[in-house]
């Protein structure tokens, strides 16, 4: 296992794409193996794509590769299909879209089957990203399967988070609900060639200043009093509203984000840029590029950066008690134990929840004294 | 805990038509399996090194256009030469049966041609894996 995260922090596709796969089928040593590399992560910049099925993300995907191949970066990417609920099998269909690259001995694509994962990516995406970040690559963009409204476990292991619209799929309360729409740093509308996708660009940009209105404290009554005024900005999109003191860009194609003057305004408080792409062409796609990088940069000035990367370790570091905790559960002793108790309770010797807490104790004393993989 | 058999559907060369590979990606899904399509015209190269990055067990090899005993034992060589022998390689489509012999001195261990159950293949690729399921 050592020899093959050597060869993976050398740069070995072949080492870094077997330890993945073993990282995927749950195979402890290779987690304790990669989990106790402390000085090669951290480097990389994960940038999560999302969006609903059909909105492009793997063109865009495409695309952005050559825009980061050109700035000199090598570039990873993990592309997450869903795996079928009765067969358990799945169609990796992203790849097919970002082939061109495929002989780029600067790109290392991976397809991922969600396997079961609702979030929008799988269990084993944040540690595949740490075996990218290791094996050096600069960025690494990670395209989550197809999403509706509430798959969002993308944030937890990306520093920013594109989302990818396409017009005709709602209307303006569609922008306004909870979930996906909270998520997104940067917003794309794809297919912007389609009717409807200037709409979608001013009532995105209409919800996005509303919210950070709201950040700065306005009630909801002089928001609604001011509605169309901000539907006016938004689709001039050139005047923001006084107190933001702030200039935007030229009309109708790219809108850029209200920057703080220095550490006055928080991150929380800057509008995420709306932009418009067509994928297949490229169109406006080296912009949106440019708008991410300029984000990162944000987000590092502001401490952002830090911030998230230090939540996403938490989330790590619950997913690995996590998982400890199953594999205890499913070692022979613990199963016996758990079968005992629950027959316990059926015939009323015993409660469910002291069952429930003498059970929660064994496997409490099981880890204490559990053999873990070693280095 | 038995592991996914990961497979990768290749259109090797300058045809068109991939229906065939699409129902065998499809049979295989349904038979458990996560399956990686690369789509059309591509060439050996691009075909191993996106084995190679997706670690995939078998290789399904797609093709109508005549030229496969060219392109078939080119992907195996390049296989060879990346270090990635336990690959399974398997062909279907237009394949003469007189070439099939060829084809399997040179690597290919089955050649499936139109019309055969995609139950067979699913039967041969689990009997054939060259690294084990646990």
């Amino acid at each position: 296992m050592n020899d093959l995260i050597r060869a993976c922090i050398s740069g070995d596709v072949r080492a870094a794409a077997r330890l993945i796969t073993r990282l995927e089928n749950g195979d402890r040593e290779a987690y304790a193996a990669l989990y106790r590399l402390k000085d090669h992560a951290g480097r990389a910049q994960v940038i999560g794509i999302t969006g609903p099925p059909g909105a492009g993300k793997s063109t865009l995907v495409d695309k952005l590769i050559a825009q980061f191949r050109t700035r000199g970066l090598k570039v990873g990417v993990l592309a997450v299909d869903p795996s079928s609920p009765f067969s358990g099998g799945a169609i990796l269909g992203d790849r097919l879209r970002m082939q061109g690259h495929a002989t780029d001995p600067g790109v290392f694509i991976r397809s991922l089957a969600a396997r079961g994962s609702l979030g929008g990516i799988s269990k084993a995406t944040h540690a595949a990203i740490r075996v990218l970040d290791a094996a050096g690559y600069d960025i690494v963009l990670v395209e989550t399967v197809g999403v509706g409204q509430s798959e969002i476990d993308i944030v937890r292991v990306a520093d920013m988070v594109v989302l990818v619209s396409v017009p005709g799929l709602g209307d303006d309360i569609q922008v306004i609900k909870a979930g996906i729409m909270e998520i997104g740093d940067i917003f794309v509308v794809n297919k912007a060639d389609r009717d409807g996708a200037d709409r979608v660009v001013r009532e995105i940009r209409a919800m996005l200043e509303m919210q950070s209105q709201l950040r700065r404290g306005q009630t909801p009554d002089t928001l609604i009093a001011r509605a169309p005024e901000f539907l006016h900005h938004a689709g001039l999109a050139e005047g923001w509203l006084a107190n933001s003191g702030n200039e935007s860009g030229a009309p109708g194609e790219k809108e850029s984000s209200a920057t703080p003057e220095a550490g006055t305004i928080s991150a929380a408080l800057i509008i995420p840029p709306v932009l418009k792409t067509i994928a297949e062409t490229g169109d406006g796609v080296k912009e949106l590029a440019d708008a991410i990088f300029t984000h990162f940069e944000t987000l590092s000035r502001t401490g952002e950066l830090e911030r998230k990367r230090l939540e996403s370790i938490r989330y790590q570091l619950g997913q690995f008690v996590s998982n400890e905790i199953v594999h205890l559960m499913s070692l022979p002793e613990l199963a016996a134990a758990q079968d005992e108790l629950a027959r316990k309770v059926f015939s009323r010797k015993m409660d469910v929840y002291s069952a429930g807490m003498a059970l929660f104790h064994t496997i409490i004393e099981q880890g204490a004294s559990h053999e873990h993989p070693q280095a | 805990m038995e592991r996914k058999i990961r497979v990768l559907i290749a259109k090797p060369g300058l045809d068109g038509h991939d229906r065939g590979a699409k129902v065998i990606a499809r049979a295989l899904r349904d038979a458990g399996m996560e399956v990686i399509y690369t789509g059309l015209r591509q060439t050996p190269e691009q075909i191993v090194s996106a084995a190679i990055q997706e670690d995939v067990d078998v290789i399904g090899l797609s093709i109508l256009s005549g030229a496969h005993n060219h392109l078939f034992p080119r992907v195996v060589e390049l296989l060879k030469q990346s270090g990635a022998e336990n690959v399974l390689v398997f062909g279907g489509g237009v394949i003469p049966e007189e070439d099939i012999p060829f084809l399997k001195s040179k690597g290919i261990a089955e050649v499936f041609g139109p019309g055969t159950p995609t139950s067979k293949t699913i039967e041969f690729i689990r009997a054939n894996l060259k690294r084990p399921l646990n």
